[in-house]
């Protein structure tokens, strides 16, 4: 195409007499362009916008983009139009030199909405070839997105170039979403739009599938077959996503509830100041990043490895003193036990808003958890991710524990048959301390986790002593595989119902669900058998 | 019931209990609407509206105190009945207001015209007639209390299950009533009332009457309760209570004791909530939420696990202090103190108030006694055996 290679030569030349002489250039097709901005003029600017971003000059980024944003300043008088930036400070757009001032006369130049598209597009070209991947990517996503004709071209010249693999599938795409509204465009080209569209399978492509206008028969056929394709796809990743959502809520409820499965467990109490040990183990956290960040500001992204076993200490430490002042004096009688607790997660919900404020306080994530990446057709989040593996580390190690120590096998004992327990030489009130105080840590190192995902405030332990009552209910006592499909199953159940239902009336479903498992169920889904649960 | 059974099944407490519950709903009224205001005796209507709120309050301590007192029933979500009765009677007050809301329908309140409803919603209807509100107090209560008992009981869910499923009963029911499309005023709740029987509810008059009914609802529920307890049906109940399986393996049918006084006890409960709302002018879902449930609960406890006039006491004592404590400088201590209630009474008092001083007053009796018939025992110049150490 010569008069693009002579448009392009001519900026070159243009570029090299800026930098190394500064001089004021002499008028060419891009000079010419610019100077129609101050045409004031709807067409006129059009015309302007194509030329400007097909020059391939330096300047033809920031002009359209000045011109998206209204900073785009034009004198009808002189023929003069500047730029002006963020800061304050104008260049000259003919020239790029700077300028003083921009003259009173000026005035930003005028869009209507055909032009903002035409803006949106240009820019979207001009950044098809920026040496950024990640500007590239997204300079194909919004072409895919505003599909203008007049952007054909520039995804040709950047598809032509293009090597990186997710790039040039991009700009594959972005190339059928054209073709796909060209008029013009041939029956064969279209057929090959829509099986690109098809490949692409997500919700834009649907959208543009189904918004396409008319259309040869044959496209219009290919189109609906694709689109059902689609919707079938589209199915299948929303049954991924909401089992996704539910494994990540499931492994929170987990995490909540398997202190409080292995209290009830082995000591048959309730123990209702349970989320309030969560709420110590978030503001352990909490109190660990500002040590970080006041003192050792490098360390930030460990202060969780750091906060684990600390809230594990604390909390564990809280649990031991509570057994031993109050818990151990109301064994035989867990309804008492139950309003006792409940009266110490009120005074211990009271201390922390005394001592941190009654507001929610800032627990920032580290760098390894937070952002997100792409699995198909979802979103993962890191840290959703990096708790559901911590959760099942948490499940494995406690697993491992009462399975193969001495104290995991005196818990177990206890569990079973407290009195035979304690004939056999079992010192059964140390193993209900440490219980107390490690189904407490375990809460404690629940409230770190949850500090990534959920306010940091008085309140958090409320909102998860109900659901975690629930999965312990559910799951039945005294064995921990209970609590995980407990968690889990509650977890997915949920989230499938929110979107039928929506979330409230979910939460209510599940709620009454289990009211009614538990009548069929009255000891849960594994139940401990034999005399041990009649006593 | 004959006069007979009626002097059988009070004691000395009991009258004296009954007795300074009438004085009150009798003295107070008359006294804020005769006297002179700002006399030395006259009681102000504020404090005729807020020591009805108590009333209602000892009515569901009342009710609390029935099953778990005498049943060993422990439910956390008794909040629920109440806000229920209350819900009823809130229905009515709404269906009263007429053209006299914001929007002036004459048929729908004001919420469900704001939000666009065309119509009554089925379950509203009825309500504009005092009879069917009162009726629907007692019977959506009740009617819940036996639909989850029936199941609970059936299935032998008991002890701390019982108690978690109870709450996640109120929970349940709180989330619903924060919804707007359940037609209960969303968050809202029903507020604004105008008239009662067409009667201003905000008049003296009206709440010195509300506070004498409230009073006269105390004293039925308490002579219900007492001739229930102190019948052969409560001495199965105690029986259940004590040792539930000993009691099914010698014949009894435990679920329907349980269904029938859970049942009675959630009736009770609705009246209590149907008078506390036109007293204190609004009902919301956060009378729903599980935390009021167990407040009721630590009154009971405070005042005397399973004496009945121990729980109306408690009722009324731990609200006093709250309402004290809540009001002043101390406002941020009030759950400490609250806390604390919880955990000394259960650890250091677990007869309560009232239990306590019954121990008390038994043990120095039988001291007297002992002392009496020693005494008589040294003037008829016999002297006793002395015991073998």
């Amino acid at each position: 195409m010569p008069a693009n290679l002579s448009a392009r030569l001519c900026s070159f030349a243009l570029s090299l007499f800026l930098i190394a002489f500064a001089l004021p250039a002499f008028a060419g097709p891009f000079e010419d362009a610019v100077a129609k901005f101050a045409n004031d003029d709807y067409s006129d600017t059009e015309e302007a916008i194509g030329v400007v971003a097909s020059s391939g000059n330096t300047l033809a980024f920031p002009i359209i983009s000045a011109l998206q944003d209204g900073r785009l300043m034009a004198d009808s008088d002189s023929k003069k139009v500047y730029v002006t930036g963020a800061d304050g400070k104008s260049i000259d757009a003919a020239t790029g030199q700077p300028v003083a001032s921009v003259p009173d006369s000026a005035s930003a130049v005028r869009l209507n909405n055909r032009l903002r598209r035409s803006v949106d597009a240009a820019l979207g070209s001009l950044t098809l070839q920026s040496p950024d991947l990640g500007t590239r990517l997204q300079a194909a996503q919004s072409v895919f997105k505003s599909h203008e004709e007049t952007a054909l071209e520039a995804v040709d010249g950047a598809l032509a170039k293009e090597t990186n693999k997710s790039v040039k599938t991009a700009l594959g795409e972005a190339r059928a979403a054209i073709l796909l509204f060209k008029p013009d465009a041939t029956e064969v080209d279209k057929l090959e739009a829509v099986a690109t569209l098809k490949a692409r399978g997500d919700q834009e492509a649907m959208a543009l599938l189904t918004g396409m206008g008319d259309q040869p028969a044959s496209v219009t056929k290919a189109a609906a077959s694709a689109i059902s394709s689609i919707q079938g796809s589209l199915a299948v990743w929303s049954t991924v996503q909401n089992a996704w959502y539910g494994l990540s809520l499931g492994s929170v409820l987990l995490l909540a509830a398997i202190g409080l499965a292995i209290t009830f467990g082995v000591m048959g109490v309730i123990n209702m100041a349970h989320g309030e040990m969560v709420m110590i183990g978030a503001y352990t956290t909490f109190v660990v990043q500002e040590v970080i960040r006041t003192r050792y500001p490098g360390l930030f992204d460990y202060s969780l490895l750091i906060a684990v076993p600390l809230a594990f200490l604390v909390a564990g430490g809280i649990g031991v003193l509570i057994e031993r002042s109050i818990i151990r004096f109301l064994y035989g009688r867990p309804l008492e036990t139950l309003l006792a607790t409940w009266g110490l997660s009120l005074v211990l919900q009271q201390a922390v808003r005394t001592m941190f404020g009654p507001t929610n306080r800032e627990v920032g994530n580290p760098s390894w958890m937070s952002g997100a990446f792409e699995l198909g057709q979802i979103t993962i989040t890191y840290n959703r991710l990096w708790i559901l593996c911590f959760t099942l580390a948490v499940f494995v190690i406690l697993l491992a524990m009462l399975r193969y120590t001495a104290l995991g096998l005196e818990m177990r004992a206890v569990t079973q048959n407290r009195r035979m327990a304690a004939s056999m030489g079992i010192a059964t009130s140390r193993v209900d301390a440490l219980t107390f105080g490690l189904g407490s840590g375990i809460a404690g190192i629940a409230g770190v986790a949850l500090s990534q995902i959920d306010n940091v405030s008085p309140n958090l332990g409320q909102s998860y002593i109900i659901d975690s009552f629930m999965v312990v209910v559910f799951g039945g006592v005294g064995n921990l595989w209970g609590t995980l499909v407990g968690a889990f199953t509650l977890g997915i159940a949920n989230k499938f119902l929110e979107p039928v239902a929506g979330a409230v009336l979910g939460k209510i479903a599940i709620l009454v669900l289990i009211i009614l498992f538990i009548q069929k169920r009255p000891r849960g889904l594994f139940a401990l058998k034999g005399r041990a649960v009649e006593a | 019931m004959t006069p007979h059974m009626l002097t059988r099944s009070l004691d000395r407490g009991a009258t004296i209990f009954l007795a300074i519950v009438a004085a009150c709903g009798i003295l107070i009224p008359l006294s804020n609407l005769l006297l002179p205001a700002g006399s030395f005796l006259q009681v102000p209507t504020y404090l005729v509206a807020l020591w009805g709120k108590y009333v209602c309050y000892a009515i569901l301590a009342l009710s609390i105190d029935l099953i778990w007192g005498y049943c060993g029933i422990l439910s956390l979500g008794h909040g629920a009945f109440f806000a229920l009765g209350g819900y009823a009677m809130g229905m009515y007050l709404m269906r009263q207001i007429g053209t006299r809301g914001v929007y002036g329908n004459p048929i729908l309140p004001d919420f469900m015209v704001f939000l666009n409803y065309s119509k009554l919603p089925w379950y509203w209807h009825g309500f504009d007639m005092f009879w069917f509100a009162a009726l629907m107090v007692l019977f959506v209560p009740g009617l819940l209390a036996f639909c989850f008992g029936w199941l609970a009981f059936r299935s032998r869910v008991t002890g701390v299950y019982l108690s978690i499923i109870t709450q996640a009963m109120t929970y349940a029911l709180l989330l619903a009533f924060f919804r707007n499309d359940f037609g209960f005023g969303g968050n809202n709740g029903l507020t604004d009332f105008k008239d009662i029987l067409g009667f201003n509810v905000q008049a003296e008059g009206t709440r010195a009457a509300l506070f004498a009914l409230s009073c006269l609802a105390l004293i039925l529920s308490f002579l219900i309760c007492r001739s229930v307890v102190s019948s052969k049906l409560g001495k199965v109940l105690i029986a259940i209570r004590d040792a539930e399986s000993r009691s099914r393996f010698l014949g009894y049918r435990v679920e329907s004791y349980k269904l029938f006084v859970f049942t009675l006890s959630a009736c009770m409960a609705g009246v209590a909530g149907a008078l506390y709302v036109p007293q204190v002018g609004i009902i919301n879902p956060s009378e729903f939420a599980p935390g009021n449930s167990i407040e009721a609960v630590i009154w009971v406890a405070v005042g005397g696990r399973g004496t009945l006039v121990g729980a109306a006491l408690g009722a009324v004592v731990v609200n006093y202090a709250k309402t004290f404590f809540t009001s002043g400088m101390l406002a941020p201590y009030w759950l400490f103190m609250l806390g604390a209630l919880f955990i000394l009474v259960t650890l250091l008092l677990p007869k309560g108030i009232v239990g306590t001083f019954n121990a008390w007053w038994d043990q120095a009796k039988e001291k007297r006694a002992a002392a009496t018939s020693a005494s008589a025992a040294a003037e008829d110049g016999v002297t006793e055996p002395k015991m073998a150490e």
